[in-house]
């Protein structure tokens, strides 16, 4: 991964609207193919229950004909014919019926299967994207992909898929009882069927973009919706409602235009196709009775000819269906083009293929030479070198904005430096896996973060396996033990990200005592305790001295009072180290360091 | 589904002026089957090929209708169902913003956005489809049934029989569905859940490698949503196939008593062939029909969950009374906490018997352990939950007197974890209240930003990524400062929002304010005792309950707790002694 990501070169979760599909249509079918074809037994089987139903219900309407064949007038009814006829009709119904059922039940198990496959695909895509992906798009916008996009992928498989396969055995079905009564005549369809194909196809080119425009357009009021929503709080007490409903206005008219440009413009394909229809129902009569009365060799019977309608019409009827569903496909295919995108966005590059997984001996880090930006000609970090001896603990101190969380960014692999080298224990980080890398490394962040699920599992997040005496000391350890005990179920309470009723700074103690029961061989603690109050901190503190004992540990602070100790203090302002040493060699120094230092008492 | 209906009810017109074009358009698609059945029964036994011809004629006219009679009313109704939704949407948009703090966390934040999001689309496709199929199909259904009534009652009778039947069939499998559906949005509202949170962990999860049980903890909520799609999808599968069996068995009735009819020579047997034709259209319609029966439970189910928000009573409304001075009140005060307690959720109290006056310009301190109360004691003042027992005043009214947007109004305020909007730095610090650009440079200037907006290119034009990615902490919060600033607030409230400032800054931020905003009066919770200690009242809070207020001076000597935090802080006597003077960065 690189900082280029942040130029927005990258193609589908960009912002505006495509103004032509970005895949072909042929790209997206064939995807879409490959998990149909995942599920080919189900399919397979799926497709023997259509042709089955299929031919059983096309057999109704030719029992139908001998029927009333054997009504033949007044008096003159064979009815022993026409029993048989009825009963037989009967059980092709019932059973064709039953097939009917067994084959929408198979198809919803397989979109499912397939939808759920989708879904899978999307979010495993996402847990290997860099973090420079999550910094540019909107929560919402890559929520609506999963949610929206797979959804419409969704509907249009499970009801437009059975439509097809039913339509194009219904189909070729009709077609071959046409041309059993009377060759000639199918000769109109060699006019119109191709019409109908064309047009549907001009029509499709033309729609396709509207669709990916509705699917883009919903994708932003999404991305709105969760951005805004997720700040109802401030927006409240800012009294600024109103303005954030306006502007939410302006994207929902947006989204509800590009939905309805979208209808529009599909409105005509179904009925076009239908008219089509009729036409060559029009032709028919006219042709047929030319067939009945100067037909000649292929003269047909007035029964012949009924029947033939009645096909036709059975012929009609599924490809005006199609028609209809062609515009739901449509959209079907806007939405998967989305989806598609999003699972080619490139990964976090792939770990070298030699790599070993890092061996942490001392815990020495060495940074050397590293120059970083995140945006090609906005360096941040000049070329920046620093020594961490192996269970040393290192402060970062600066101004706000200096660099010093990205130097975290750095430590942690979730950029690459441009240029320079960063090593543990002498290992080049880039050499060795990502997550033996990340896994050495115990990080708390200012942002706390907490997920569904209770006390328990969030704390037990790094180490699942740990014992309740282990995960109990850890509480302890973070001071947040006795707030645990006094909730409504202690350990077993659920907790949510936006669980309320608890404050920030018990928020950050319980991500500290996630840290700490974690058995990483390095810590870095960025603004780790920001929020909690310092009597508590200093507190934690001793408990986690304890911890890094031996240890090597970054810490970056802006409380300069708790960094005191530390063996090596760095100080960066704006990108560069501008000093370092000990606490008391800065402020022997009189230099940045001691000026920010007693600034905090001035 | 009472609550769409009175939003469809001001388009009823519009939709009847579609539904009558498209009655004609049904009507056209009627005909054209009964011009087949003419052209077969009597006009080509007369073998005269212009007749024929004008016949044919007819029926290509009949088909261009039937095109334009379908396309033109479809437009109308996407017109329709887009101004319906835009509608629905807005208004419960607009009643999200409008909810309560506490509102919100019981219907939990992403469920609400998967309403305003995923349900509403599925109601405009419902409101789409009921009026493109819901009235070709049910006219089609009708018509048919009224043509063959009309051809041949006796045998239309037979069809008409089985309309019973397949009503009790849609209307059983729908009492079924609709919860199921329901159901089915509460599985998604948790898929979106799970996405959302792995969204805003991805550093920790990333950090900790956890990508492998995220993934599984994803499959399980993934499953359970196919599962209950699963379960509604083959339960309103049943449709179709059962309207199939009933209309289909309709049919062989209608051939076998045809053939008893056509052999006492009561009926004809081109009747019978024609039909044939009209229970092909009926079958298709009533296909259409439990197609859209099932868009029309999801809908519904939507559709509910939509009018659950939408009907929820609005809380914290302004008491009747006028905004009448509280006898209580003393006359200088400002700001009043009188006996104040307060519980989220009913059971433990998280603030208990507060009180404190504060003078219009001062300044109050508060600090205090983590959970200790100071973040709810603002929830309080702003009003974005009631106090349980005693009052809050502001200018000696009860805050519950206030109307909502001139008590908000008065205050700037920045929360703990604050929100910043991928919007530009200006649009971030102006928040929609029109503030001149004067007083948006200079909120900038006073909350120390300013260096590092001119610094970015487009300084206040420069656009900031989601939620403000692309700057640190520092720098965002030093930008939900200047947002606090620039409306020239009555009241401040910076919530522990200068955390991540260092010393310094935090210093020229504090003086400032002091400089700048002498007749506001401000509320700061911090950590730090340097970001307190000069205010003009400092509280101190501990479990809820007050345990020190005074000066500094007066904490230092008698309040124990404020001692330790103090000491803790600045330590060895570096208290009192002189900075050094601080120079220009």
């Amino acid at each position: 991964m690189n900082h280029n990501m942040f130029s927005g070169k990258n193609a589908s979760l960009q912002k505006g609207v495509p103004d032509k599909p970005r895949m072909k249509t042929t790209q997206i079918l064939s995807r879409l193919w490959k998990y149909l074809y995942k599920f080919k037994f189900l399919l397979f089987a799926a497709l023997v229950m259509t042709v089955t139903s299929n031919l059983l219900a096309l057999a109704g309407p030719s029992l139908a004909g001998n029927a009333v064949n054997a009504i033949v007038g007044i008096g003159q009814v064979d009815f022993q014919t026409v029993f048989r006829c009825c009963g037989l009709m009967i059980i092709c119904y019932a059973l064709a019926s039953l097939f009917e059922w067994l084959l929408s039940v198979m198809l919803i198990r397989l979109s499912q299967k397939i939808v759920f496959q989708m879904r899978k695909d999307v979010f495993d895509h996402l847990t290997t994207l860099p973090v420079s992906f999550f910094d540019r798009h909107q929560t919402g916008d890559i929520i609506s992909h999963i949610s929206y996009d797979i959804d419409t992928v969704n509907t249009s498989l499970s009801s437009d898929l059975v439509q097809i396969c039913s339509s194009v055995i219904t189909v070729v079905g009709s077609l071959i009882m046409m041309i059993c009564i009377n060759p000639p005549l199918v000769l109109v369809f060699v006019v119109t069927v191709p019409i109908s194909i064309m047009f549907t196809r001009y029509m499709s080119k033309k729609v396709r973009p509207l669709f990916s425009r509705r699917s883009a357009k919903m994708g932003e009021l999404n991305g709105y919706t969760e951005e805004s929503i997720s700040g109802h709080k401030t927006i409240k007490s800012y009294h600024q409602e109103e303005t954030m409903n306006n502007r939410f206005s302006t994207r929902n008219t947006e989204s509800c235009d590009a939905y309805y440009q979208a209808d529009y413009a599909s409105a005509g394909m179904g009925p076009s196709v239908n008219f089509i229809n009729n036409l060559s129902l029009a032709l028919i009569s006219v042709f047929g009775a030319m067939l009945y009365l100067f037909g000649g060799r292929f003269a047909l019977t007035l029964g012949d000819l009924s029947s033939f309608v009645l096909y036709s019409r059975k012929f009609s009827g599924p490809i005006n269906e199609i028609a209809n569903v062609i515009s739901e496909l449509q959209s079907a295919l806007a939405a998967a083009e989305r989806v598609f995108l999003l699972l080619e966005e490139k990964p976090e590059a792939a770990d070298a293929p030699d790599a070993q997984a890092l061996t942490v001996t001392n815990g020495e880090v060495e940074m050397e030479h590293i120059r970083f930006g995140y945006l090609p000609g906005q360096e941040i970090i000049h070329d920046l070198t620093l020594k961490a001896d192996g269970g040393s603990l290192t402060a970062i101190v600066g101004p706000t904005g200096a660099g010093k969380t990205t130097l975290t960014n750095l430590l942690m692999r979730f950029y690459d430096p441009d240029s320079g080298t960063i090593c543990i224990d002498r290992q080049n980080i880039q050499t060795v896996t990502r997550s033996s890398l990340r896994l050495a490394y115990a990080m708390v962040l200012q942002e706390t973060w907490l997920f569904t699920g209770t006390v328990r599992e969030n704390i037990a997040y790094g180490r699942p396996d740990a014992s309740q005496e282990e995960i109990e000391a850890a509480a302890k350890a973070a001071y947040i033990h006795d707030f645990i005990m006094a909730l409504p179920q202690g350990y077993d309470t659920l907790l949510t990200e936006d669980g309320i009723n608890i404050s920030q700074g018990q928020k950050q103690l319980l991500t500290i005592a996630r840290a700490m029961l974690l058995d990483a061989q390095m810590l870095i603690l960025d603004e780790a305790t920001s929020n909690v109050d310092t009597r508590t901190e200093i507190r934690i503190q001793a408990a986690m001295r304890q911890l890094m004992k031996g240890k090597t540990c970054f810490v970056i602070a802006h409380r300069l009072s708790t960094i005191q100790n530390a063996d090596n203090i760095l100080v960066v302002r704006d990108g560069d180290i501008v000093e370092q040493g000990t606490h008391s060699q800065l402020i022997e120094k009189d230099g940045f360091y001691a000026r920010l230092f007693y600034s905090q008492f001035s | 589904m009472k609550r769409l209906l009175q939003y469809i009810r001001p388009y009823l017109m519009r939709m009847s002026a579609g539904f009558l074009i498209k009655f004609l358009g049904a009507l056209m698609d009627l005909l054209i089957p009964w011009m087949l059945s003419k052209i077969i029964d009597d006009v080509i036994p007369t073998g005269e090929v212009p007749y024929i011809l004008l016949w044919g004629g007819l029926m290509v006219v009949a088909s261009g209708m039937v095109y334009a009679f379908n396309v033109i009313p479809n437009r109308m109704a996407a017109h329709v169902a887009r101004d319906i939704t835009e509608e629905v949407r807005m208004d419960l948009y607009e009643k999200t913003s409008s909810l309560s703090c506490n509102q919100v966390d019981r219907l939990t934040i992403p469920s609400l956005i998967s309403r305003i999001t995923s349900d509403t689309y599925n109601v405009h496709r419902m409101l789409n489809m009921m009026q493109r199929l819901g009235v070709r199909a049910p006219i089609l259904l009708v018509g048919g049934l009224i043509v063959t009534m009309a051809m041949e009652p006796r045998l239309g009778a037979v069809l008409l029989a089985m309309m019973p039947l397949m009503g009790l069939t849609i209307w059983l499998i729908s009492r079924k569905g609709i919860p199921m559906y329901i159901e089915t949005q509460k599985r998604v509202d948790q898929m979106v859940q799970t996405v959302r949170e792995n969204i805003v962990g991805i550093r920790i999860i990333k950090a900790l490698s956890k990508g492998s049980y995220e993934r599984e903890r994803f499959d399980g909520v993934n499953a359970a949503l196919s599962r209950q799609e699963t379960k509604a999808g083959v339960t309103m599968a049943t449709t179709n196939p059962m309207m199939n069996l009933f209309l289909n068995f309709g049919l062989v009735f209608v051939i076998l008593l045809g053939a008893f009819l056509v052999n006492s020579g009561i009926t004809k047997i081109g009747k019978i062939i024609a039909f044939q034709s009209y229970f092909t259209i009926i079958l298709t319609a009533v296909i259409s029909l439990s197609r859209m029966f099932v868009i029309l439970s999801k809908g519904t189910a939507s559709a509910d969950r939509i009018a659950e928000v939408l009907d929820l009573p609005e809380e914290l409304t302004p008491m009747l009374e006028n905004e009448t001075r509280e006898e209580a009140a003393s006359p200088d005060e400002f700001i009043a906490f009188d006996h104040v307690s307060f519980s989220y959720l009913g059971q433990q109290d998280n603030l208990s018997d507060i009180n404190f006056t504060l003078k219009k310009g001062e300044t109050l301190g508060i600090i205090g352990s983590t959970g200790s109360g100071k973040s709810t004691l603002v929830n309080l003042l702003m009003r974005l939950y009631d106090v349980s027992d005693g009052q809050v005043r502001i200018g000696g009214v009860d805050v519950r007197r206030i109307s909502d947007e001139k008590l908000h109004r008065m205050f700037g305020v920045v929360f703990q974890s604050d929100v910043l909007f991928a919007d530009t730095i200006r649009e971030n610090i102006d928040f929609g209240r029109k503030l001149t650009m004067q007083q948006i440079e200079d909120a900038a200037r006073q909350a120390q930003a300013e260096e590092f907006i001119l610094d970015r290119e487009g300084s206040f034009e420069s656009q900031l990524a989601i939620r403000g990615s692309n700057l640190s902490g520092g720098q965002r919060q030093r930008l939900l400062i200047a947002r606090a600033l620039a409306g020239q607030p009555d009241i401040l409230i910076l919530d522990d929002s200068s955390s991540a400032l260092d010393y310094k800054t935090d210093a020229s931020l504090r003086q400032a304010i002091r400089e700048n905003h002498q007749k506001t009066t401000s509320i700061i919770i911090a950590q730090r005792i340097s970001s307190v200690m000069q205010a003009d009242h400092i509280l101190v809070l501990e479990n809820g309950r007050e345990i020190g207020y005074g000066t500094h001076e007066q904490l230092m000597e008698n309040c124990a707790v404020y001692q330790e935090i103090a000491g803790s802080q600045l330590g060895d006597g570096k208290l009192h002694t002189p900075g050094k003077k601080e120079e220009d960065q």
